[in-house]
């Protein structure tokens, strides 16, 4: 491969790509992404290789293997080009009749389709399944159209067009003015507007300068970055390059968590490729800019997703934050100006330098612009990475796109934001995504996390789950966070444990208000957020743990008894041969009855006991009643009788 | 772990203490763990003080300063699977192994570590064994799982 030396040889280069395309030869995409790999898409994609080998179609058939659809749920997503038919949760047996059928004899395979819930129809396009249809794609939707691997076909989508315009078409000046004009603002957590962010770099002394993509994505249930660095490595390359030549920077860098194999691997490989190319490297598509790309792992710790820790990390050192007199943008890596942004921010600076600031601003909303990716997790049907405008109501991403709540539950909250965000009760919920309107609520967009959670969760335990996290993940630099975060822990586990004692609440209340005033970084000066919204919004729930020792979503380990109704009980034996600690007593024909000194409350029998019976329930706040008499235990069964 | 093996991945990295934390990775991600002889070594070449080493080695997860087990368990408590049940798959875990997350057993047959997200949220709760992804467990169904790991 020879350097691609200009704006005219690229567009001659992609050309070249493009005729050797036959937009109608049929092509088989099959969804590679992690969460697809988990649900065994490697081997689905063996079995397309084997069965079209045997078929003997392999020169009439492409097969590309792409990153995340975002439609998690559902994987692995098999979609057949040129007619988008796709089909879902695809394991390789089925392969086989999707050749046969959908490739040679072009018949859809109907029992593999996406039914409609709610028509029960059978949907065959993409764009008509309400989780796609209510989605506006555009940083995510070209993961479903290429091969993260080939950059030849991140050219033909259109690739590095924008990095030739904004090399050779404009100035320095103008990229940042026309980043600065869409109002870009950081996608990681803060939402500081990226324009900004670069300025202060570019016009701070020193010749060396630094660019960075933050993709330490730690947010626990968010994985929206890795899918974009895995799906489309080279967007956030180009994206990386434009902000390199926008500061003045002439070395990048990526931290990217250890956890992130396939991410690691992608971004190792499209840096090498663009290197080839000629979009990386030494006088960059003729332009006279030279820039270079260097891969870093993480290893392991929540707090360096901070813009000062993640820098200290990547000098080889623990990383710890630092006070932000003076910010990174200034004196950063090394002591020099860096700019820091997330994986998507990066992956939306393409988009602008091509379309448009003009563009860019039309999507969203007064003050937040564009798309943003979420990823819609916990007690949601549709799990998976939704990318929609700034502004979409909540209402419509959990119950349009997400499909609502599963097993006919009733919703509770979502919780965005991370751990440093807040949970959002119900009679909010027609409140718009964006960076103010989720600060406003008590709640941040932060990576963009959403946590769906239903009538079963305990808002306490929520409340505590984060403190956890958090006590974890504190660096220990700073007294607020190290030994006020471990004090709120304690006592929040205490009222969940049922040791709660009156003032319990304000002493929670108090030890926030001085984390927030008093903690060095953004971890530990929002680590209460957890605790004040769902107080704010779920005061109730926290009373009846302190006063009357009763979780009221029946969640809380050691508030709670597990009990059967003998009413109710069949005695099947299912729950007594599943339970892990012999706690049923039982024997057949006889109503089965726990054994509260020996139950661990695992749970099992709730999960076991058929749903025709169901027999076990959950008594939280009162006493369990005293098992029934011995004699009184025997079930005479009508049969029998007879 | 040889010193010529830990030399090669030190000249991997230039020999640059900035690689610091990559070249313990490398170790770690071939060896399991850090043994004292291979930290040593690493300090000797880079010109590192071993303090700052063990600084860097017990302030990141990914780093163990003991061996570990034939199997790593990992449970993701992640809070989509922790709304969805991940502490209780947790509690089964630990009955069966007899071990807590970070502990390895006495056998050296496994390791139980928590993580917090493996990004497979559809699946949850999930637990990964050696790298290999159980989705949707229930704690019932982790007796099945185990029993197929020597």
């Amino acid at each position: 491969m020879s350097l691609i030396n200009s704006p005219a040889e690229l567009e001659e280069f992609r050309k070249n790509v493009l005729s050797k395309r036959d937009p109608n030869k049929p092509c088989i995409t099959l969804c590679s992404g992690s969460a697809c790999n988990a649900s065994g898409s490697l081997e689905v994609a063996a079995a397309i290789e084997e069965e079209i080998q045997k078929q003997g179609l392999s020169a009439d058939v492409d097969i590309r293997r792409t990153g995340c659809h975002g439609f998690c749920e559902r994987g692995p997503i098999v979609v057949i080009h040129p007619e988008e038919i796709c089909y879902f949760n695809i394991v390789p047996k089925d392969v086989p009749e999707i050749v046969s059928e959908t490739i040679k004899e072009k018949r859809v395979v109907e029992r593999l389709l996406y039914t409609d819930p709610s028509t029960n129809e059978k949907i065959i396009h993409e764009s008509e399944i309400p989780f796609y249809k209510y989605q506006e794609r555009i940083v995510f939707g070209f993961n479903s159209k290429i091969d993260p691997k080939n950059i030849e076909d991140y050219l033909a989508i259109g690739g590095y067009a924008a990095l030739a315009k904004a090399l050779t078409g404009m100035t320095a000046d103008q990229v940042l003015q026309e980043v600065k004009k869409a109002n870009l603002r950081g996608r990681g957590g803060g939402g500081f507007p990226a324009g900004n962010k670069w300025e202060g770099s570019r016009n701070a002394p020193g010749d060396i300068k630094y660019v960075i993509v933050n993709a330490d994505e730690g947010d626990p249930g968010a994985y929206m970055d890795r899918s974009v660095l895995e799906g489309n490595p080279h967007s956030v390359l180009e994206g990386l390059t434009i902000g390199a030549f926008a500061v003045g920077a002439h070395e990048g860098y990526i931290y990217v968590r250890q956890e992130y194999p396939l991410a690691v691997e992608n971004v190792h490989m499209a840096i090498k490729k663009a290197e080839e190319h000629g979009f990386l490297g030494k006088n960059i598509l003729g332009s006279g800019f030279d820039f270079k790309v260097i891969v870093h792992q993480g290893a392991g710790a929540f707090v360096c997703g901070e813009s000062t820790a993640l820098m200290t990390a990547l000098e080889g050192r623990a990383g710890e934050p630092r006070p932000k007199y003076v910010r990174s943008n200034v004196v950063g890596l090394w002591g020099r100006p860096s700019v820091l942004n997330n994986v998507e921010t990066w992956a939306n600076v393409p988009l602008i330098i091509n379309k448009g600031a003009d563009w860019f601003t039309q999507i969203g909303t007064e003050t937040s612009k564009g798309t943003k990716i979420f990823s819609l997790v916990g007690k949601i049907t549709n799990t998976g990475l939704v990318e929609v405008p700034m502004g979409t109501p909540l209402k419509d991403i959990i119950f349009k796109i997400g499909g609502g709540i599963p097993g006919g539950k009733k919703f509770k909250a979502v919780q965005t934001g991370g751990p440093s965000g807040g949970c959002i009760p119900e009679d909010q919920l027609d409140l718009p995504v964006g960076f103010d309107e989720l600060t406003a609520a008590g709640s941040m967009m932060g990576s963009g996390g959403m946590i769906v959670m239903d009538e079963d969760t305990c808002m306490v335990d929520v409340a505590r789950y984060f403190l956890d996290f958090l006590t974890d993940e504190s660096c220990g630099k700073c007294v607020p966070c190290r030994e006020g975060m471990r004090q709120m822990l304690k006592i929040l586990t205490n009222i969940t444990q049922g040791k709660g004692k009156e003032g319990d609440i304000e002493l929670l209340e108090q030890l926030s208000e001085t984390a927030i005033e008093a903690a060095l970084c953004a971890l530990g000066k929002s680590s209460p957020n957890p605790f004040l919204s769902t107080l704010k919004y779920f005061r109730e729930e926290y009373e009846a743990h302190v006063k009357e020792k009763r979780c009221p979503a029946l969640s809380c380990k050691e508030l709670i008894a597990f009990y059967i109704d003998p009413e109710k009980c069949k005695a099947c034996m299912t729950c007594a041969k599943k339970c892990p600690s012999n706690a049923i007593i039982s024997a057949k024909n006889q109503i089965h009855i726990v054994d509260q000194e020996k139950c661990t409350k695992c749970g099992t029998c709730f999960e076991v006991c058929p749903p025709k019976f169901r027999a076990v329930t959950k008594i939280s706040g009162e006493p369990v009643p005293p098992p029934i008499p011995e004699e009184a235990r025997t079930i005479v069964r009508e049969s029998k009788q007879k | 772990m040889d010193n010529d093996r830990i030399d090669q991945i030190i000249d991997k990295h230039h020999g640059e203490p900035s690689y610091l934390i990559q070249v313990l990775l490398d170790i770690q991600s071939e060896h399991h763990w850090l043994p004292r002889e291979a930290l040593e070594r690493v300090a000797e070449r880079l010109q590192v003080p071993l303090t700052r080493i063990q600084h860097i080695a017990t302030f990141y997860k990914a780093f163990s300063l003991v061996p570990k087990g034939r199997h790593e368990i990992h449970i993701c408590v992640g809070t989509a699977c922790h709304v969805r049940g991940a502490p209780r798959v947790l509690d089964a875990a630990e009955e069966l192994t007899g071990i807590k997350p970070g502990e390895t057993d006495l056998d050296l047959k496994f390791s139980l570590q928590t993580v917090n997200c493996l990004g497979c949220c559809a699946l949850g709760p999930v637990l990964e064994i050696d790298g290999k992804t159980h989705g949707k467990m229930s704690p019932g169904q982790m007796a099945d799982v185990l029993k197929n790991y020597e």
